[in-house]
């Protein structure tokens, strides 16, 4: 038995390990090379909005793929992120970018852990209410204070002299993508150590069954907040990309309700609780577009109003969110890994009940 | 150190008007094995969710090492040092057996969030302190091939097995076993029996476990407490409630001959 059982748990590994060092040095590969090979439009309206949105994804997935913690209000801390950043880099003259982008992930953190504090009682529906909350709030709070935006006539918040870190500037788009690479890398890399650290697994376990987490000892509340903080700081220095690495100019609308709701369908898509179904859904809502685009122009030479083919966008996203959900709420992760590994590639397989006879034999 | 490690004092436990214990008081010397015992619905598991602060009794007292307790709560339970498994399987179900198991160290975990985002050292000191804590445990209880599995696609057996290492990883001083043995069979029982055995001879465990299975009951624990419509009906020795006719009215669907066993 105890032969059988080595076999059976060794096996899965090195399978999984090697298309994953494959995968990395693809996509370094390709990262590295984005900037020789992309026009210009491809660099400012296709990639750097993917990244952003990606990174944007990652923050709502800690909270709500991995912690378990439902959310509309992904685009309320984006929001505080790009105003802060905005305030900050107005109003302290000399302040580096890197500390700006900091400080105005910590005030979206703490933002975040405010219209968290729910959490620690309420989940699923009722606190979506809440994250919708935040959401009405800060919509409300930086089109009413004209502080926030400095007084402009068109309430809207804008760099002149634009971002620049390193020698890197926002103003030109290989500047941009650099910029917005980096952070975006950065913040995976810190993110991927801790939901594979104890901190991913105290999340995990909260979104499993949050009642066993607290008796074998978990500190579910602090659990939650936790998520809470580091989801809004991720979402708020997505934000602040958002706002002054791709659209140039940002304003309370730019964060909308839509945003937040697209944050939470790239996450859905590209797969619950992992850190490549942010990048995965970013990418198909990003590519989407432009895929239809070309459908249309091929197959129906062009004739088709703008607004309908918005309208058949919203549709074809509805339809494949209700898919996914019903048929594989791991989402484009999941089935890629299917793709690759054949289809009981990424999870151990099923046992059947020839492997439990075995088992049971002495 | 006081030879008693818990001890109830006329608890009550009421559901709207339903009351699932009434006025229990029992106690548990430390480093014995007690076991709960009753028909179904007698109130053995609402008795070790009160244990362990689940449910909050409406009157009553709970004294562990020591210490005066009105109400528990499921933290303060496990921080203080007290283990449990349930009887539906309550693991995490997206998580592998490893991760399931060191999640049971969480009140050991000292890394900050900053610590871990970066990997500093003592983040990374914590993580291999807990894989081979957890991979000990596993050991222990010959479930290490099975470290890298998710949990949700194991057999119910190994489920429970998983459940118990989780709970034992944490060093608890007192451990809350809720129906151990059930769903397995006859090989699977004595095994974790003598494991239960084991833990409790060679790590001076205390253990309060639930079981239906008699003749287990009655060869492993030090000491059985018998339950009836959430009244203490007998408390003593196996030998005695062996043979007590209380016990063997509320056990009558059984009948004498699964007592004897």
């Amino acid at each position: 038995m105890a032969g059988l059982s080595s076999r059976s748990g060794a096996q899965p590994l090195p399978l999984v390990i090697a298309p994953g060092i494959l995968v990395l040095a693809a996509v370094t590969a390709l990262v590295l090379a984005v900037p020789f090979l992309a026009s210009e439009y491809w660099v400012n309206a296709i990639i750097v909005p993917f990244l952003i949105l990606a990174l944007a994804g990652l923050g709502l997935n800690l909270l709500t793929g991995f912690a378990g913690q439902l959310s509309l209000g992904s685009g309320a801390f984006m929001m505080v992120g790009a105003y802060a950043t905005y305030a900050l880099q107005l109003r302290v003259p000399g302040l580096p970018l890197p500390v700006a982008l900091l400080l105005a992930g910590l005030l979206a953190g703490a933002a975040g852990l405010l219209f968290g504090l729910p959490a620690r009682r309420i989940k699923g529906f009722y606190l979506i209410v809440s994250t919708l909350a935040a959401q009405f709030f800060f919509e409300w709070l930086f089109l009413k204070v004209p502080w926030f935006y400095n007084g402009n006539p068109s309430a809207t918040i804008a760099l002149p002299h634009g971002l620049s870190v390193f020698g890197l500037s926002a103003e030109n788009p290989h500047g941009r993508y650099w910029l917005t690479l980096g952070t975006v890398a950065l913040l995976t890399l810190l993110s991927a150590n801790l939901v594979r650290g104890q901190t991913g697994r105290t999340w995990t376990a909260v979104r499993d069954m949050d009642a066993a987490a607290a008796v074998v000892g978990v500190q579910t509340r602090s659990a939650k907040l936790q998520a809470f903080f580091v989801s809004s700081f991720v979402l708020g220095i997505a934000g602040a990309l958002w706002a002054f690495c791709y659209l140039g100019s940002a304003s309370v609308q730019s964060f909308g309700l839509a945003r937040s709701y697209q944050i939470l369908f790239i996450i859905i898509l590209g797969g619950l609780g992992t850190i490549r179904g942010a990048f995965l859904g970013a990418a198909f809502v990003s590519l989407l577009p432009l895929i239809l685009d070309w459908l249309f122009q091929h197959l129906l030479s062009g004739h088709v109003d703008e607004g309908l083919r918005q309208n058949i966008q919203k549709a074809i996203f509805g339809l494949l969110i209700i898919g996914f959900l019903i048929k594989e709420p791991e989402g484009l992760a999941r089935l890629l890994a299917c793709l690759f590994a054949g289809p009981s590639g990424g999870r151990p397989r099923r046992r059947n009940l020839r492997d439990l006879n075995q088992e049971t034999k002495p | 150190m006081s030879d008693t490690i818990l001890e109830l004092t006329d608890v009550t436990l009421a559901f709207k008007g339903l009351t699932a214990i009434n006025g229990l008081s029992f106690s548990v010397r430390r480093g014995e094995i007690c076991a709960l015992i009753g028909p179904n619905g007698a109130g053995k598991s609402s008795l070790l969710n009160i244990l362990n602060g689940v449910y909050r009794p409406q009157s009553g007292t709970i004294v562990f090492e020591g210490e005066r307790f009105h109400r528990m709560e499921p933290l303060k339970a496990a921080r203080r040092g007290i283990g449990r498994s349930f009887q539906n399987n309550a693991l995490f179900s997206g998580m592998s057996v490893l991760d399931n198991v060191i999640v049971g160290l969480s009140r050991r975990a000292r890394a900050s969030l900053v610590e871990e985002a970066l990997r500093l050292p003592r983040a990374r000191a914590q993580e291999a302190a807990f894989r081979e804590r957890a991979r000990a445990v596993l050991r222990l209880l010959d479930l290490e091939s099975r470290a890298g599995t998710a949990v949700g696609t194991l057999p119910y057996g190994i489920q429970k097995k998983v459940e118990l290492a989780r709970a034992l990883v944490a060093e608890p001083s007192l451990l809350l076993l809720d129906e151990p043995l059930a769903g397995m069979n006859a090989r699977e029982k004595d095994e974790i029996a003598a494991l239960i055995e084991r833990l409790n001879r060679e790590l001076a465990l205390t253990i309060v476990l639930i079981e239906h299975d008699l003749g287990i009951v009655l060869r492993l624990a030090h000491h059985v407490v018998v339950l009836d419509y959430g009244r203490k009906l007998a408390d003593g020795p196996p030998d005695s409630i062996r043979n007590d006719p209380d016990v063997i009215a509320a056990y009558i669907g059984a009948g004498p001959a699964a007592l004897a066993a």
